[in-house]
């Protein structure tokens, strides 16, 4: 049974990330609500991220990155993961726009 | 003599590894109907977007994103659409080592989803980008 609101997934993806890029920002937002998906699910995600790690390095490159940490979360039930992902001098502290809405495609 | 002969093992395992380490690197690709199909298709037009639903009507915000993003810089693309073929959308994730749907590619070369081009549609990054991809290419 799905606990409600355990928020396994989300703290797990907040820890990795956490962990490895020891963010100066670090929101993770479970939009998994605007999909076509069970109450409390935890499938889709946006994260924003501000590390130094990311001055100088290609945008494909650090989404590679982020991907890469979230393997294991992406392969088992992460449907889909928006990723902002700035260096400090690119981050200005301006509310992130959520997602798009969805279609109606997830499930099919 | 015995040496000599666990040297010989030891080549040989050796050699054994290797080429199995060559044909595991092969059938990732090439060997893979489907990875060998997904390699012709990115190269099948200048613009080639992997998809859920078709341009006019995309069942995905993200995948739709994509879209107004391209037809913003008016853009032609090839679509194709992975909720109908379970072995495209499981394949075009395996051949871009990347885990989410839309996928563009420009040139045969992955650039990225939804986040990405939005990213390099503000900065104006894309603008250049179709530039390039319009222009004819040197011929070296």
């Amino acid at each position: 049974m799905m606990s409600t609101a355990s928020k396994c997934v989300e703290n797990c993806i907040r820890a990795k990330l956490q962990k490895r890029f020891n963010p100066k920002v670090l929101q993770l937002v479970n939009e998994s609500y605007m999909h076509n998906v069970p109450k409390d699910s935890e499938t889709h995600f946006k994260v924003v991220i501000v590390s130094d790690e990311f001055e100088g390095m290609p945008l494909i490159k650090r989404h590679r990155l982020v991907n890469t940490i979230l393997t294991d979360e992406l392969k088992s039930g992460v449907h889909a993961l928006s990723i902002v992902a700035k260096s400090p001098n690119q981050w200005k502290d301006e509310p992130v726009e959520s997602s798009p809405n969805c279609r109606g495609g997830f499930g099919k | 003599m015995t040496s000599i002969l666990r040297q010989m093992i030891n080549i040989n395992k050796t050699t054994r590894i290797s080429s199995l380490t060559y044909k595991q690197f092969l059938s990732t690709k090439s060997d893979d109907p489907i990875q060998s199909h997904i390699g012709k298709l990115v190269k099948s037009n200048k613009i080639v977007v992997f998809m859920k639903g078709v341009p006019q009507a995309p069942r995905c915000g993200f995948s739709n994103a994509v879209v107004d993003i391209l037809n913003i810089h008016k853009a032609k693309f090839e679509a194709h659409d992975v909720l109908i073929d379970e072995n495209l959308r499981n394949g075009i994730k395996e051949y871009s080592n990347w885990p989410t749907i839309p996928q563009v590619f420009i040139d045969g070369e992955f650039i990225g989803g939804c986040d990405i081009m939005l990213e390099l549609h503000r900065s104006g990054e894309l603008d250049k980008i179709l530039e390039n991809n319009t222009q004819e290419k040197p011929v070296a």
